[in-house]
């Protein structure tokens, strides 16, 4: 329905409303099911035949205003949605994978009880409306408010289980350091509308494009800017100690937020305004600087986990480095790409531990598991093909979009762009090093879940159990996806031509040309190309990239399986020790926070309490004002002593002092 | 037309004897224990206000005109009234207040004190 | 010569004041006073306000003296304490700024130019008739607002002066 694009995101907004009233009247769990699932898929329905609609007519990028929504003199922001093939994309698999994550909660969360079970459908309705404001918004206010409204429900939703103190403090801390990251964002909006007087997207981007030398010293300020509210949101280094922490959130928040949609926030972002990344090589260096020490850093995190869901958070953070070390290099198309497929087998591998925890019965250490394959034969095949997906295997989803960011980060430092040539080599060499890490933790993850034997215990034991078929459909709806997806991006190499790679095609309008002079062919130089490298060594990357995973899950097979299970890893362990301790407490990064930031925070309060509060204001303040004035109170009625004579003698004092005065 | 009337009073005089009464009633009315003594003072700082008005008159009387001279007799005519009607009511509130003290001594009536 | 008769009805003024509110008796001091008025009432007559030195002798010689004997005897006072007894810091102070005002007083009126003798005119009818036409023309609000205040003033006397009924 073209030309209602504001039905996408109401209708997940009418459930919200609708579970919050279902929750107050403690409604039937069906009933709950159907407005909050209900809604969600007819979001999908009505934005993919909005969709059909859009692919079947030529390219154009459609802006539905809806009313003004701040007048302020010069300052004028509307209440718009656009329609390009960007926020296609995303509105594309944000609805479905949220659709997708729905109906797993059904199973998921049944247990709850009815208010419970209406309160967390209702919040992931918010979301839902929440994420898709903010990639149909036509302007970066609109989209700021999508922004913050995920953020609140991210909120919301890791403190679900509120009763615990450790979840309600994952919860505050997770909005805490976003609202870093918001500031950053607040200040890029501010500095947008100095500098272009709009916001609107299809005015700021053209402008910008149609005059780099102008407008490159300003894209500067604001690409960095924006990108500090993208660490935030999208947990990059220093801002990414919420989403380890945000775990304790029940298993379908995590997949929903933490993995496919709320955090690839940060990289549609960037992707959005790629414009005015693109006419400041010094912020793209950042991006793909921070992304790139970001993947590795997350990456040897996760090695040591022993908790399921961190490992996989950890693997979180380490993929979306690899998203923003594609912006950083110029491949936007390949870091979207990658965007969609994570969404895939991520939510998958999510949606899996959470089908393994449920039957485990809440246990979530790896090494009280073991074997569980024999149990679960569905969980463990849609798994392993998600692990194989993030692993870059070919030919499954995460092979061709990691492979496609390395190349560019490879012909980036080859090609020397913007003279950062060895830079961007070492960032190369540390996303290789990434990809072995992530193939050698995620095969770590299936081998201690699914092989071997069961070390939790007979009594566990006899509870395990494969999940419903609310649970289980998703999961294969997910493996699918993870399997076959990659074919949406194949790129020339493979098949000799440039049609087969679909999603770069759809996606060239969003990376406008930039217009000017020797700017123009500077850009041509650092938009690399296919043709700086030859096609030997691009087969030689691939090569290498498959070698490198391939090597990782063998390393991890010889650490994990077989009768000599844990031993290599426990002696490795024992001959380093200092490094496994350093790694294993997560680079104490948590621990220099609390001491470097918020204890020093936390003294100056209740500095502000005990001193300014209480003996300031309360104490100097309002009862000071108090005493005085009894105290003038006290002294002063000794005037009062009854005695005419005295009353007169004032009467005389005073028309002497009159006297006087008007001598 | 009849010749006016010459004074050889010089109005400043006057005027200096009303600044002594007055000095004298004040002290009076500061000094004195007997509140009837103390009225008496006051009264004698009412006439000294009345001959301050007198002497006043009688000069811009010859500067202006004989009209301010009336009116200044007017104002100690008023003046003179209202002497007397406070006398009135204040012997009166003494005499009350003998019946319920049995004295007249200013500086007992102090219950109105803190 | 109406100069000396001037002065000396000025220090009887001066020395009959100092008297009364001197005298211990409260019967002099009311007697002295009167001599008082009679000094004040023979300097009004001196500058040709007759019709206010009549009044002065009735009024106040002849009608608030005589209440105030009538209190006096009333209450039986007899004599009482002597002048600035009882809180002498009060006394001093008292006087100090009473001379003072007096002194300031003083030096303000030496400041003018006196002029010897004023010129009254005379009107030909006589202060009573000018006196009386101006109460009852221009004057008449204040008049008949004096009168409204005597009666006030008699009912508040009467009011507080009777005895409480039980």
């Amino acid at each position: 329905m073209l030309g209602s694009l504001w039905l996408i995101p109401i209708l997940p907004l009418i459930g919200f409303v609708l579970n919050l009233l279902l929750g107050g009247v403690r409604a039937r769990k069906s009933l709950v099911n159907a407005v909050g699932v209900g809604s969600v898929g007819a979001a999908t329905a009505v934005a993919f035949s909005t969709l059909w609609q859009y692919v079947h007519q030529p390219t154009v990028t459609i802006v539905e205003r809806y009313f003004t929504w701040i007048a302020a003199g010069s300052i004028s922001v509307n209440a718009s949605f656009q329609l390009d093939p960007l926020s296609a994309v995303m509105v594309a698999f944000v609805t479905f994978v949220g659709f997708l994550i729905h109906v797993y909660s059904v199973g998921y969360m049944h247990g709850e009880s009815d208010r419970a079970y209406a309160r967390y459908f209702s919040y992931l309705n918010l979301f839902m409306f929440s994420m898709l404001v903010l990639v149909l918004g036509s302007n970066l206010p609109v989209l700021f408010v999508g922004w913050e409204g995920v953020g609140l429900c991210s909120y919301l939703l890791i403190g679900f289980y509120f009763e615990k103190d450790w979840c309600a403090s994952a919860g505050k801390k997770a909005f805490i350091v976003n609202r870093i990251g918001d500031f950053g964002f607040i200040l890029a909006i501010f500095a947008t509308f100095a500098v272009f007087g709009s916001t609107e997207f299809t005015d700021v981007f053209p402008m910008a494009a149609a005059h780099p030398q102008q407008y490159a010293a300003m894209a500067t300020v604001i690409g960095l800017l924006l990108f500090v509210g993208a660490i935030g949101k999208s947990a990059q280094i220093p801002l990414y100690v919420w989403l380890p922490d945000a775990m304790a959130g029940p298993t379908p928040v995590s997949a929903l937020i933490h993995a496919a949609t709320m955090v690839t926030a940060g990289v549609y972002m960037v992707v959005r305004c790629n414009v005015l990344f693109r006419l400041s090589p010094t912020a793209m260096l950042v991006v793909a600087i921070i992304g790139g020490l970001t993947a590795v850093f997350a990456a040897t995190i996760g090695l040591m986990q022993n908790d399921i869901k961190k490992v996989l958070a950890y693997s979180t953070v380490s993929q979306l480095g690899y998203m923003f070390l594609g912006a950083g290099v110029g491949a936007f198309v390949a870091a979207i790409f990658h965007v969609v497929m994570h969404a895939f087998f991520k939510a998958c591998l999510f949606l899996g531990s959470g089908s393994v925890i449920h039957a485990c019965g809440g246990e979530q250490d790896m090494r009280k598991m073991g074997g569980l394959r024999k149990y679960m034969p569905t969980t463990y095949w849609t798994f392993l093909a998600a692990t194989l997906a993030i692993a870059g295997i070919v030919p499954f989803a995460g092979f061709f979009s990691k492979d496609e960011i390395l190349a560019k980060a490879f012909e980036a430092g080859s090609g020397g762009l913007n003279g950062h040539g060895a830079t961007y080599y070492v960032l190369w060499l540390l996303g290789l090093a990434g990809a072995a890490l992530t193939a050698f933790y995620m095969f770590r993850l299936v081998y201690m879940t699914f092989h071997g034997s069961f070390r939790g215990g007979e009594e566990a034991e006899h509870h395990l159990h494969e999940s419903p078929w609310t649970m289980t459909l998703p999961l294969v709806v997910l493996g699918l996806l993870s399997l076959v997806g990659g074919f949406l991006g194949i790129p020339r190499l493979f098949t000799g031509h440039e049609g087969w790679n679909l999603i770069e095609r759809f996606l060239e309008p969003v990376l406008l040309p930039l217009g000017g002079g020797e700017h123009a062919a500077a850009e041509a130089a650092a938009q690399v190309s296919h043709h700086v490298v030859g096609a030997g060594v691009e087969w030689g990357l691939v090569v290498l990239s498959l070698a490198v995973a391939v090597s990782g899950i063998l390393v991890a097979r010889s650490f994990y399986i077989g009768e000599r299970a844990f031993e290599r890893p426990r002696r490795l362990a024992d001959r380093y020790p200092l490094a496994y301790k350093l790694i294993a407490n997560k680079y104490f990064v948590d621990e220099l926070y609390e001491a470097a930031v918020v204890q020093p925070i936390h003294r100056l309060a209740t500095l502000c309490w005990k001193v300014v509060d209480v003996i300031l204001i309360d104490g100097v303040g309002v009862n000071g004002t108090a005493f005085t004035t009894e105290l003038s109170g006290d002294l002063l009625r000794f005037l009062q002593t009854g005695n005419v004579r005295n009353y007169a003698l004032s009467v005389a004092m005073g028309v002497l002092l009159l006297v006087v005065i008007l001598w | 037309m009849t010749p006016a009337t010459l004074i050889p009073i010089p109005y400043t005089w006057i005027l200096s004897l009303s600044a002594v009464l007055f000095v004298i009633g004040t002290i009076g009315v500061l000094l004195r224990r007997n509140g009837i003594a103390i009225f008496l003072s006051l009264e004698i700082m009412l006439n000294s206000a009345n001959l301050a008005f007198v002497a006043f008159a009688l000069e811009f009387a010859a500067r202006r005109g004989v009209a301010v001279a009336l009116t200044g007799q007017l104002f100690v005519f008023f003046i003179i009234g209202i002497a007397a009607a406070e006398a009135a009511v204040g012997l009166a509130l003494f005499i009350a207040l003998h019946r319920l003290k049995e004295t007249i001594d200013v500086d007992r009536f102090n219950i109105l004190r803190w | 010569m109406v100069t000396y008769v001037f002065l000396v009805a000025a220090l009887l003024a001066v020395v009959f004041s100092l008297v009364t509110i001197a005298h211990r008796s409260p019967v002099v001091n009311v007697l002295s006073l009167a001599i008082v008025f009679f000094a004040l009432s023979a300097i009004y007559a001196m500058v040709g306000m007759d019709f206010l030195a009549a009044i002065q002798l009735i009024v106040y010689a002849g009608a608030v003296l005589v209440l105030f004997l009538f209190v006096i005897m009333l209450l039986n006072i007899r004599s009482v304490e002597r002048l600035g007894s009882g809180r002498p810091l009060q006394a001093a102070l008292g006087a100090a700024a009473a001379i003072a005002i007096g002194v300031a007083i003083i030096l303000v009126i030496a400041r003018q130019s006196p002029s010897f003798g004023s010129l009254l005119p005379d009107t030909g009818k006589g202060t009573a008739y000018s006196i009386g036409r101006a109460l009852m023309t221009t004057h008449l609000f204040p008049f008949e607002f004096v009168s409204v205040l005597l009666l006030a003033a008699l009912v508040g006397a009467l009011v507080l002066a009777r005895k409480e009924e039980r």
